[in-house]
């Protein structure tokens, strides 16, 4: 039997919040073991391009970690603990310089210090960059440092290795993880004294999105139907700058319009910088869930997508194009290499996606779920971005919660809490429910093919869950995402080994990301209102969407008195639909005001 | 009418130890269509040209935005990234292998965890106190900051490993790209303190007297390291490095 574990704790996800949990840890004089679909160094944050949001006040602005406080929780329309938004801002300046040190090569200014750019929903530079590649470099030196920590003995890594489900013990906590090889398919149960998941967003719940294909939220998911309440999942970034393409949704990072890139269709034959009229303080500097409703108005509704089709300008090309490479060089590149038009010299032509998730696994402020020894960090807790993320803030949210969660599981480790480890006979069993849970996904011989369903669900969840919801839409949705999950018992495979297995691995991810869709739909469904991303449209009396009397739709306004609460989601087992509930939270410190873009932020 | 049909002919083996053989596949053209995106197509419709239903092809990809590193594969003999091999830039029909000079785990999949354990070799960090706060970091020259910054993009894709004439099972060079790294982080104000250990590794079997240079490796970065440019300079620096060890003897 294997011997009782050291302070070990497991963390599932090695993007920037898994690794910094992960170092916090081993620093603490834990040890961890470290899963992720693929080497940590490929995780996901590396797409990350535009860059990350700190107070380093280095442009003569009087930039304050109060300012930065205020927009992020006016750009999440006051729903983001404020308490936790505060310690986030507070630590930002700091985590940027732990970086330097570890040897990020941010970008600089001729002096040698770091250079700040523009970003969208503030209105000071406060925004750290290495190029357009800040993820990637971010990504990189935590790597470097968790590299080290394994040559030291700290680290187990177990990349190519797919997170399951959790183990809990008789007391109810959370002891254990079951995960898969990818490779050998061997399935494995692991005792470790506090999880936490730092799995990323799911942005393949919607089939083409601007997320790595690894990000499917199936974690979230296991966790969700092992009790763990999801906290805003409505709350779904549409990023308003994307390269439309059939097998994702290739961003173009807001860093475009922080360095001057305006956004345009034609009208009446001439150029309409639309974004500029409308929103006159902020101009093409809205924040996304802004932007990216009015570029929808502008194709869908008013017909002025780029000939005819759901398509407008971003345009650099006034922009000279050395001060271009410098700044921006590599996701100029992508879009000469993707699309074959080179930007320095004509407009791009892009349309909004599906891009992150604000909400996701509820977690207190110290990143606890609400089963005890599970927790949560990263893109797929709820926590900081309210309703609305402001770009630039998710790398910075990501890396400081990994700063919070690791010394709290190793102190929660150290506490006794938590009750007995898990015996071989517990763990014997989890892994066993596992291994015939995906001989059956093996077996599988219906009709259905699980990539086409996927792309289903990802076609249903843009039609009626994204930029624009009502009522009407959304229970039709909930309908049709039964029937989905319905036919999911009808798949066929036809990889029926055990020798990397891809695709009874992506039917057992199927169902969950078939779970989350309806965990979003039905929380959308419940919210009355209009908040940050979540745009609901009024339907009149004949169940149509409402218009105004110049033909304009009328959205519902936001609704505090009823709505400024934390939507909660939890599971179902008996009909696996998602029950909705809210909670309150913490919005003590700044009085929610109206949130509007087209005069400049009053505090 | 017929839609345009782009052929593959793909390279599959079904597992570790298992003869490879050729299998050919139809996929709908359509414009911008990489080779990830039809692999894509595959997985909706695992159909070979001669009709037989058989397992999808398994690979590796993530980001498809040529960042990631995951997808490497040899593309109509070349190794390259899949998700960025543009079907109107590539020869009909199309050939895809997997990326020997690494062990095959299945079909396109590789097995590239020595490239991981050749950073243990260098020394690839920066060896900081901690995480905690400590003081400022130290201003850095902005000329070198862009070097460092060219350098930083290798996404540990294993293109030069497979392009490069000595990395194999003949030799134990650990490869253009571990070696350059090493240079990456002698360039930092803090990394440098160690560079007479990185050098070192360097002088060691399978370091960089290994290196032949056949200029192979920089022709396919992918990322456009001028990776022969800073080998060369790492072979003086290294050489120095050796002077000075015998000094100190
Ligand atoms: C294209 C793009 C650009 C962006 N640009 C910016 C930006 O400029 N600024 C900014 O602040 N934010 C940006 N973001 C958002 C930001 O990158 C992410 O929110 C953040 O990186 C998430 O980090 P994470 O550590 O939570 O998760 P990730 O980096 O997504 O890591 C998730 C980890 O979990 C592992 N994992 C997941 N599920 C499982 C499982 N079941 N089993 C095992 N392992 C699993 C994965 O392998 C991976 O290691 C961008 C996002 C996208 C999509
Ligand atoms: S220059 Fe050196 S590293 Fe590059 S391909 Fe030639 S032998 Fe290999
Ligand atoms: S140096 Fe270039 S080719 Fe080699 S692994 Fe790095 S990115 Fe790939
Ligand atoms: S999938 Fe990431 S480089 Fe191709």
């Amino acid at each position: 039997m294997a011997a009782k574990p050291e302070n070990k704790i497991i963390v599932v996800g090695g993007g920037l919040s898994g690794l910094m949990a992960t170092m916090k840890i081993c620093e603490g004089g834990g040890k961890v073991d470290l899963f992720s679909y693929c080497p940590v160094k490929r995780s996901h944050s590396l797409c990350a391009q535009g860059g990350i949001n700190a107070c380093m006040d280095t442009k003569g602005e009087h930039d304050s970690i109060y300012e930065h406080f205020d927009d992020t929780v006016y750009g999440g329309d006051f729903l983001a603990d404020q308490i936790a938004v505060k310690g986030m801002v507070e630590a930002a300046p700091k985590l940027i310089k732990m970086f330097d040190r570890m040897g990020v090569p941010f970008t600089r200014t001729p002096e040698g210090v770091l250079d700040l750019r523009n970003f969208g929903g503030q209105k000071n530079k406060r925004t750290c960059f290495a190029g357009s590649t800040t993820g990637q470099q971010l990504l990189y030196a935590l790597d470097e440092q968790v590299r080290r920590l394994e040559v030291k003995g700290k680290v187990q890594k177990y990349e190519f290795w797919e997170f399951i489900k959790v183990i809990k013990n008789k007391e109810g906590a959370v002891r254990g993880i079951v995960a898969q090889n990818m490779n050998t398919n061997e399935i494995v149960a692991f005792p470790g004294e506090v999880v936490i998941l730092a799995t990323g967003g799911p942005g393949q719940v919607f089939g083409r999105c601007t997320a790595s294909t690894i990000c499917n939220g199936s974690a979230v998911t296991a966790v969700y139907k092992q009790g763990a309440h999801i906290g805003n999942p409505e709350f779904i970034q549409i990023h308003p700058t994307a390269i439309p393409g059939s097998d994702k949704n290739r961003l173009m990072s807001e860093a475009c319009r922080g360095e001057g890139g305006r956004v345009w269709v034609y009208k009446d034959g001439k150029p309409w910088y639309f974004l500029e009229e409308m929103y006159p303080a902020y101009g093409n500097l809205v924040p996304r869930d802004v932007a990216s409703r009015a570029i929808y108005k502008v194709c869908v509704h008013m017909g002025l997508g780029i000939n005819g089709e759901n398509r407008v300008y971003l345009d650099l090309s006034h922009i000279p194009a050395d001060y271009l490479e410098h700044k921006l060089g590599g996701i100029l590149e992508m879009y000469s290499e993707f699309v074959g038009d080179d930007p320095r010299k004509v407009p791009m032509e892009i349309f909004p996606s599906v891009h992150y998730s604000m909400g996701g696994i509820w977690v207190d402020r110290l990143h606890h779920t609400n089963i005890p020894g599970l927790m949560a960090s990263g893109e797929c807790d709820y926590q900081y971005h309210g309703a609305n993320r402001l770009g630039a803030n998710s790398l910075l949210s990501a890396t400081y919660s990994g700063t919070v969660s690791g010394p709290e599981a190793l102190r929660l480790a150290r506490s006794g809490e938590l009750g007995p480890m898990l015996t071989q006979e517990e763990l014997d069993a989890a892994r066993q429910e596992c291994v015939e849970e995906f001989d059956k996904i093996r077996a599988m011989d219906g009709e259905e093919n699980a990539h086409r369903l996927h792309q289903e669900l990802g076609e249903l969840m843009y039609k009626y869950v994204a930029i624009e919801r009502d009522n009407n839409g959304l229970d039709q949705c909930l309908k049709e995402l039964k029937g989905i999950l319905k036919r999911w018992d009808n798949i066929g495979v036809t990889d029926h080994g055990t020798v990397a297995n891809q695709e009874a691995m992506f039917v057992r991810q199927l169902r969950n990301m078939i779970l989350y869709a309806m965990v979003v739909t039905k929380a959308a469904r419940m919210r009355d209102e209009s908040r940050g991303a979540h745009a609901k449209i009024k339907l009149d009396a004949n169940g149509k969407q409402m218009k105004d009397a110049d033909g304009e739709l009328v959205f519902m306004g936001r609704d505090d008195e009823h709505f400024m609460r934390t939507t909660i989601v939890d599971y179902d087992p008996a009909t696996e639909e998602p029950q909705v509930s809210y909670m309150e939270f913490d919005h003590s410190l700044i009085k929610p005001r109206a949130r509007n873009y087209a005069v400049a932020k009053k505090e | 009418m017929a839609d345009k049909m782009v052929r593959f002919i793909i390279e599959r083996q079904d597992g570790p130890n298992e003869k490879p053989y050729n299998q050919e596949f139809d996929v709908p053209y359509r414009p911008a269509l990489n080779v990830v995106a039809s692999l894509m197509e595959i997985q909706k419709n695992p159909v070979t040209v001669d009709g037989k239903r058989v397992p999808p092809v398994v690979w590796e990809c993530n980001c498809l935005e040529k960042v990631c590193g995951a997808c490497m594969m040899v593309i109509n003999g070349m190794a390259r990234q899949a998700c960025c091999a543009l079907i109107d830039e590539l020869k009909q029909p199309i050939h895809l292998q997997p990326a020997r000079t690494f062990p095959v785990i299945r079909d396109l999949l590789i097995d590239r965890s020595v490239m991981f354990e050749s950073l243990k070799k260098i020394q690839g960090w920066v060896e900081v106190d901690g995480s905690w706060e400590v003081k400022d970091a130290p201003i850095q020259n902005p000329y070198t900051a862009e070097t460092a910054y060219e350098i930083s993009h290798c996404m540990t894709c294993g293109c030069c490993l497979e392009a490069c004439p000595n990395v194999g099972p003949q030799s134990d060079f650990i490869g253009p790209a571990p070696t350059v790294q090493a240079y990456l982080f002698n360039l930092h104000p803090l990394g440098k303190f160690d560079a007479p250990k990185r050098l070192n590794a360097l002088m060691e079997k399978g370091g960089i007297t290994s290196c032949g240079n056949s200029q192979n490796c920089v022709e396919v970065c992918p990322k456009s390291i001028k990776l022969t440019t800073y080998l060369a300079q790492l072979n003086r620096d290294v050489n120095k490095q050796a002077l000075r060890n015998m000094f100190d003897k």
